[in-house]
């Protein structure tokens, strides 16, 4: 086996034993990408020199006590790091270098992680198959003609071809969720502010969050303790203890309540996605949890309410790319062109959608209509989820109602598109956590290879132990996350 | 599944040329032409929302429940490197200053 393809724990483990060094798992990173990023496009930047040399400093001090020591890892390109190129995936974007790093990269700096690079994402995240991409579309390592998902498909995807032991990402509506679903990894999205997102470009802060894309639930947990707690500089972030999130892993989960609720089993979705995730449910029942049916009524108004208020929310942050402070300037004659100007050629499509939804949304005489009535409508959904889990310990669902689908199928046409988010979004619009794991694999009618199918497992807020517990359970029986691409040549 | 695409919500092209300047983004006419024809699409989908009973219902934008959260009003200072990097980022700047074109 090739080190980069170990798992975090298999890592550490040949660290501590002086097995092999930082150096050369590192190198052995490089070299995967070396290898296959000219197909998958993963990457938007390697930092292959910082790498090295982050590498040697852990091997150095030699002290591997810390999991993530010596571990390297890939970043999703909207995460800021100090005078390395972070480009959100914009062209507006595409020469900033920021001063400072994310908080999330500075705790992971201080445990001496190794950073590979910056992987590609839909510009500034706004997108599920990582093809509004700025720069180039990401290839998923299954299949290559078909998307890793998105926002971060970079991220999932590096993962996934091994180009990295894990990655960073970020979830405002299932864009950690459903990459790892189309790739057949492990993601976690985090309650709403459980880690800080200071340094992190924002879409819309009431629903951003960041956690991470691994190969295993155990390396996830491992990866959520050193990201979790509260930050001064994210007054978003409240004062909740931060627990060990593996402690409790291995625990059986017998006697465990599980809901499925009804409305995420509706026409439309691939019956053999269905059938697979019926299929895992089935398997936490011989594991000892009991499994009843629920109901979360409110669920078809979910795309309305998240679109109405991410897009509200997407138009006042990406404000302050105005053409002056930094980014991408026009350098027209007067200062209202040189807005219009710089704004026109910076962003891309889904961008200036987004802009000009949001802005259309909160303009006077349509405030109370959609931002307001969404808003209360999202109270609502809140409700029907504190309801629901308080009745049982998780819900199941699938990640997304169909396998990743092809290049350039759904590129032109934004409403189809947004329901691959269909089943990912009430989280954020809730709060609460969910965990995407591969539970099994199809083959797709319009294809050749078994793709991946993800189920979700959510939780109460900061409840992230219980369905990471429940999700390495199901590792513990099963084998799917263990399957390998074959990389087309 | 949910979608229905029948458009009731036609925005015209003024509206669009309306809302692009509030948000200070230029569009070519072929934007304003598509943006018209799928913003109304999206609209017109919002349009389901009318169906939920939201009578003496509070918004939610803070899911956790936080509130005020306040910190000293204490200036935090930056090294003198730092600073300059941050002003250098601008892209026209002068003696450690933003430039930018006049206002009126």
């Amino acid at each position: 086996m090739n080190l980069n393809e170990l798992t975090i724990k298999e890592a550490n483990e040949g660290l501590k034993k002086k097995d092999f060094s930082s150096l050369e798992l590192t190198k052995a990173c490089l070299a995967q990408i070396k290898k296959t990023d000219d197909k998958i496009k993963s990457f938007i930047t390697v930092t292959s020199d910082l790498a090295l040399q982050q590498a040697k400093a852990s091997d150095k001090v030699g002290d591997f006590s810390d999991p993530l020591t010596g571990i390297p890892l890939a970043v999703k390109d909207c995460f800021c790091t100090k005078d390395v190129k972070t480009t959100g995936g914009s062209k507006i974007l595409q020469n900033y270098i920021p001063p400072y790093s994310a908080t999330t990269i500075e705790k992971l700096e201080a445990k001496k992680s190794v950073m590979l690079g910056k992987v590609n994402l839909d510009e500034f995240t706004m997108g599920s198959s990582t093809e509004n991409s700025g720069f180039f579309p990401t290839h998923n390592p299954w299949d290559l003609s078909r998307v890793p998902g998105g926002s971060s498909g970079g991220s999932a995807s590096a993962v996934c071809a091994n180009q990295t032991l894990f990655a960073l990402g970020t979830d405002t509506g299932g864009s950690i969720r459903e990459p790892a679903s189309f790739c057949g990894i492990t993601g976690l999205k985090v309650t709403y502010g459980r880690v800080s997102r200071y340094g992190v470009m924002s879409y819309a802060s009431s629903f951003d969050t960041i956690g991470p894309l691994t190969k295993t639930v155990e390396d996830a947990a491992m990866v959520l303790n050193a990201l979790a707690g509260a930050d001064a500089k994210d007054s978003t972030t409240p004062p909740v203890a931060v627990p060990d999130y593996t402690a409790n892993l291995s625990k059986d989960i017998k006697g465990m309540k599980i809901g499925v609720p009804k409305e995420y089993f509706v026409a439309g979705m691939d019956p053999q996605v269905e059938k697979t995730i019926k299929q895992a449910i089935a398997k936490f029942e011989d594991l000892g949890a009991k499994v009843s049916e629920v109901s979360l009524p409110l669920t078809k108004y979910a795309i309305a309410t998240y679109y109405i208020l991410v897009k509200s929310e997407a138009s006042a942050n990406l404000a302050r790319y105005d053409g002056v402070r930094y980014g991408y300037s026009a350098k027209a004659e007067t200062l209202l062109d040189n807005y219009l100007q710089s704004r026109a050629q910076g962003f891309g499509p889904e961008v200036k959608r987004s802009i000009m939804m949001g802005t259309y949304t909160l303009s006077a005489g349509y405030y109370d209509a959609y931002y307001l009535k969404a808003a209360k409508v999202r109270t609502l959904i809140k409700q029907d989820f504190e309801k629901v889990l308080s009745q049982v310990d998780c819900l199941m669902t699938p990640v997304a109602p169909t396998v990743a689908f092809k290049l350039g199928e759904k590129v032109d046409d934004p409403l189809t598109m947004y329901l691959a988010d269909i089943f990912t979004i009430s989280m954020n619009i809730a709060g609460v956590p969910a965990l995407s794991i591969p539970c099994g694999f199809v083959k797709p009618k319009d294809g050749k290879t078994e793709m991946p199918v993800g189920l979700q497992i959510i939780g109460k807020q900061f409840a992230e132990g219980t369905i990471l517990q429940i999700g390495h359970n199901f590792q513990k029986a099963s084998d799917w996350h263990k399957r390998q691409p074959i990389i087309e040549e | 599944m949910y979608l229905s695409l029948t458009t009731t919500m036609a925005l015209s092209k003024k509206d669009v040329e309306h809302i692009a300047l509030l948000a200070r983004l230029g569009l070519t006419e072929a934007e304003k032409e598509k943006f018209a024809s799928q913003l109304s699409s999206i609209l017109d989908y919002f349009e389901q929302l009318k169906e939920v009973n939201t009578n003496g219902v509070e918004p939610t934008a803070q899911v956790t429940g936080l509130e005020n959260v306040l910190r000293d009003d204490v200036v935090e200072s930056y090294d003198a490197e730092t600073m300059k990097k941050l002003v250098d980022l601008a892209p026209e700047h002068e003696d450690n200053l933003v430039k930018t074109k006049s206002v009126f």
